[in-house]
């Protein structure tokens, strides 16, 4: 999502700026913004999690003007926001178990409805163990009764706070715990996995889209969105682990542009089944500068470079900017 | 017991956890030396008056300029803008065209009627400067903003040196000079112009001076040995351009005209002989393009009007109209060789234009003024070996460029404040440069250098109207907004977005601090800065 700003200091690229009218900024620019996730919490350094669940979050209490719910899977977020009896939440804030955030979610506004209080909205979260795997159940079951919730899965590929295990969203030839970097094929099999965005959309829900936590006017312009629209919705957000991904605290943003800009992790929107908005790639590059940049895929770089696994990652890679149009090649918005 | 079933601690915040403690690194913000500032001869403060130019704050863009450079309307048309070559958005697309924007400034400044005061206490003592070309006037002008009395004298009629007798009008329109020089003596700086100083150490005593400041530029043409007849029509360049700088008529040169040099005064001296009516003017130069020591755009301008060049050729003698060439080529070392080979070229007249040396009369009384290499030594105050006589400018070493001169003018300045005063060497120490690798590209979207118009070649060559147009405030802005404020904050608000710990403050626009009880010092905010501000830096325990 670009905005036409006659503006070319940065463009529209950088949370905010001086010269910017208020409208053209970000909510994480503003001094108001809610910080619904608010300092003190016990993430590690560099979180993509904690900075995805701020930026999601500030935006949708603005577009409610404070009237939201969050209901919370399991998980990461979970964990470390709110060891008992602290909370970093500054948000009505639900948890109960791993599987059922999109179930309980249903349960909030169904209750919301039956009190006519449709004025306040839900949102549910998670990680993409509590959203691919094990809460996948509820998730495609509120789908389908198109249930009032906006869900938002944070996706750091893998089980991150019990030690870094596969996921069904963890990358081919990923190293985890559980998918050590040993043997003629080392780290996750290739497969499909599961592309949550792509079932979720074979629901035909209202609203189905990408983002990541390195394009914030995106990531704004998207939650907004979902929140003018009614029934089951869908926010997929890309968040760097250092921890599990084995990156330096502070690659957290980097990691994530170049995952758009290699076409790894294909940024758009789609509404009732059908994509709407592609966001291009800016700077095209391949695949080798962001798998060396981590640790999980450092076997593919030494102590010889496996060629033939980084050609079978640039061809998925290949394959979204074919199928999404990320370079903008067919034309159209 | 009164909390609610199976709750037995009250509610807390995970603001009570001093997350900050994990820190090794914490953020500090600095402010960098701009590879722009950098270059600038003349010591301007670029990136802070683009930034104050940015949002519309012309005036104070203005007055920043000021601080440092008396005369931004004609340094916006004839410095050589070494800033521009140093920008690192070069690197990215186009360098920004500081150029333009200050000239702009300049002739917005000129417009308004924009004027400088001296807010200080007189100082109570009085200051000669020789010489008012850019150098002594900008002597002048911030010696007078430093509370002291200063009296100008110049040999010639009116005052401004080499940008009035020297630089074309073409270049520089002699109203945008007078406009700026009224300004400097409008703060109340005393001229006297038709006095030349021959003896100075008379002129400081019988004047009452207590110091005096030395800037009357490199004003006599190097001449060489060309073996020439009676009739042959030989003029020095400085002599071609003096005669051609007022609104009358300038010298007769004839149809064919051949200026022998290849620096930026050939490039001049051609370019006014093709206005003078020349329908041919030659450069002839010993050596390459690459190695000649004019400006490329010069050069370039001048080839568009129909200068044609002549490399690695020499004259060797001249009789009537008829001149010989002698063809050169490069040794090995780059310097050029005779071949014997000679040809031969007519030409009316010729002009020479290699190089210029100071006079040093006016010194003659001051045996203990070194001059070494032709031009008069100084000290690192720029002070001469006589005591409280100071020199700048094209009289001693350095660049001879116009402002090299205004820095000169500048420091110079600011040293003979702190000699008068007894008060020690002015100048701190300067920040780390803020190096292209130091930059987060990506924040910056891609906007080329807006080109300042031209007038078309046809009707440039016949006239001595400014050549290169100014910019529009629309275009002035859109160049200023391009300015990558390298290594200095511009308030883009990424590092207050970017922190996962909400750690950093807005204190309000462009204003931040770090909540160093919470940061855990990942250093995405350092990463994640566009222009290279922040510096993680290690924790002492």
């Amino acid at each position: 999502m670009t905005t036409d700003v006659k503006f070319y200091q940065v463009g529209s690229f950088a949370v905010g700026n001086r010269l910017l009218s208020r409208d053209l900024r970000t909510v994480q620019s503003e001094e108001t913004r809610a910080n619904a996730l608010t300092c003190g919490h016990r993430a590690c350094r560099g979180c993509g999690e904690a900075l995805g669940a701020r930026y999601a979050l500030d935006t949708a209490i603005e577009a409610t003007k404070g009237k939201l719910v969050v209901v919370n899977a399991t998980g990461c977020l979970e964990v470390f926001t709110t060891p008992y009896p602290e909370s970093a939440w500054q948000v009505p804030w639900l948890h109960s178990l791993f599987g059922n955030a999109a179930a309980v979610a249903t349960g909030v506004a169904s209750a919301l409805r039956a009190q006519g209080r449709e004025d306040i909205r839900v949102v549910a979260q998670g990680g993409d163990g509590g959203t691919v795997d094990i809460g996948f159940a509820c998730l495609s079951g509120m789908f389908e009764r198109n249930d009032d919730v906006l869900y938002i899965c944070y996706d750091n590929e893998g089980y991150m706070n019990t030690g870094v295990q596969r996921s069904a969203a963890t990358p081919p030839a990923a190293r985890t715990a559980t998918t050590p970097a040993v043997g003629p094929e080392p780290g996750n099999r290739f497969g499909q996995g599961k592309d949550v965005p792509a079932i979720a959309m074979a629901h035909r829900i209202p609203y189905v889209a990408t983002a990541t936590v390195a394009d914030l006017h995106d990531l704004e312009a998207k939650v907004r969105r979902a929140m003018e629209l009614r029934g089951a919705r869908y926010l997929h957000v890309l968040v760097p682990c250092p921890l599990g991904w084995a990156t330096e605290s502070d690659e957290t943003i980097k990691i994530a542009r170049l995952a758009t800009q290699t076409g790894l992790f294909p940024v758009f929107a789609a509404e009732n089944g059908d994509v709407v908005d592609v966001t291009p790639i800016r700077h095209h590059v391949p695949v080798d500068p962001y798998l060396e940049a981590q640790g999980r895929y450092a076997h593919l770089f030494a102590p010889s470079r496996r060629a033939d696994v980084i050609a079978r990652i640039q061809a998925e890679a290949d394959r979204n900017i074919v199928r999404y149009d990320l370079l903008g090649r067919r034309g159209g918005t | 017991m009164d909390k609610p079933f199976a709750i037995t601690l009250d509610v807390g915040s995970s603001l009570v956890n001093k997350t900050g403690s994990w820190r090794t690194e914490r953020p500090v913000y600095l402010d960098l030396m701009p590879p722009c500032n950098d270059a600038c001869p003349a010591g301007e403060n670029i990136q802070q008056w683009l930034y104050q130019a940015e949002d519309g704050g012309y005036e104070q863009a203005w007055r920043q300029i000021m601080l440092d450079n008396p005369l931004p309307a004609v340094m916006g048309r004839i410095c050589y803008h070494p800033c521009q070559t140093a920008c690192n958005r070069g690197q990215l697309d186009e360098a920004v065209g500081i150029h333009s924007v200050e000239r702009f400034l300049g002739d917005e400044a000129i417009k308004r009627g924009w004027t400088v005061t001296v807010d200080i206490p007189a100082s109570g003592q009085h200051v000669l400067v020789v010489g008012s070309g850019p150098c002594g006037l900008a002597a002048a002008y911030h010696l007078r903003r430093l509370g002291h009395e200063v009296t100008v004298v110049d040999a010639q009629e009116q005052l401004g040196g080499m940008m009035r007798y020297g630089i074309p009008r073409y270049r520089l329109p002699r109203e945008v000079l007078d406009a700026e020089i009224a300004r400097i003596v409008g703060m109340g700086v005393h001229v006297r112009t038709d006095t030349r100083v021959d003896d100075l150490a008379t002129t400081m005593s019988e004047g009452g001076f207590d110091a005096a400041f030395l800037a009357v530029g490199a004003q006599v043409g190097r001449h060489t040995e060309i073996p020439a007849g009676d009739s042959a029509r030989i003029i020095d360049a400085l002599t071609l351009l003096q005669q051609a700088s007022g609104d009358g008529e300038g010298p007769q040169l004839g149809q064919r005209v051949v200026v022998y040099g290849g620096g930026n005064t050939a490039m001049d001296a051609a370019r006014t002989a093709r206005r003078l009516g020349a329908t041919e003017a030659i450069v002839v130069y010993r050596r390459t393009r690459d190695r000649m020591p004019a400006q490329p755009e010069e050069v370039d301008e001048a080839l568009a009007e129909g200068v044609r060049m002549r490399w690695l050729s020499t004259i060797a003698a001249a009789e009537g109209q008829r001149l010989t060439i002698e063809r050169m080529e490069l040794d090995g070392n780059g310097f050029p060789q005779p071949t014997g080979e000679f040809e031969e070229l007519d030409a009316d007249t010729v002009v020479l234009a290699l190089g210029q040396e100071v006079a040093l009369d006016l010194l003659d009384g001051l045996p203990d003024v070194d001059v070494s290499h032709g031009v008069v030594a100084v000290d690192d105050n720029r002070m001469t070996g006589h005591a409280g006589v100071f020199a700048g400018g094209d009289m001693t070493v350095g660049d001879r460029t116009a402002t090299t001169a205004i820095g000169h003018g500048k420091s110079a300045a600011r040293r003979i404040d702190a000699w008068l005063r007894g008060s020690g060497s002015p100048g701190g120490a300067r920040p780390a440069l803020a190096a292209y690798e130091r930059l987060n590209g990506w924040y910056y979207s891609d906007a080329p250098a807006t080109v300042q118009h031209e007038l078309t070649t046809a009707r440039r060559v016949s006239t001595f109207d400014e050549v290169t147009a100014g910019l529009d405030e629309e275009t002035a802005l859109f160049e200023a907004r391009r300015c990558l404020s390298c290594g200095n904050c511009f308030g883009c608000d990424n590092c207050y977005g970017v922190c996962p710990d909400n750690a950093v403050l807005k204190l309000g626009p462009t204003e931040y601090a770090v909540d160093l009880v919470h940061c855990k010092g990942c250093g995405l905010c350092a990463e994640e800065c566009p222009c290279g501000a922040i510096e993680m830096v290690p924790e002492t325990t």
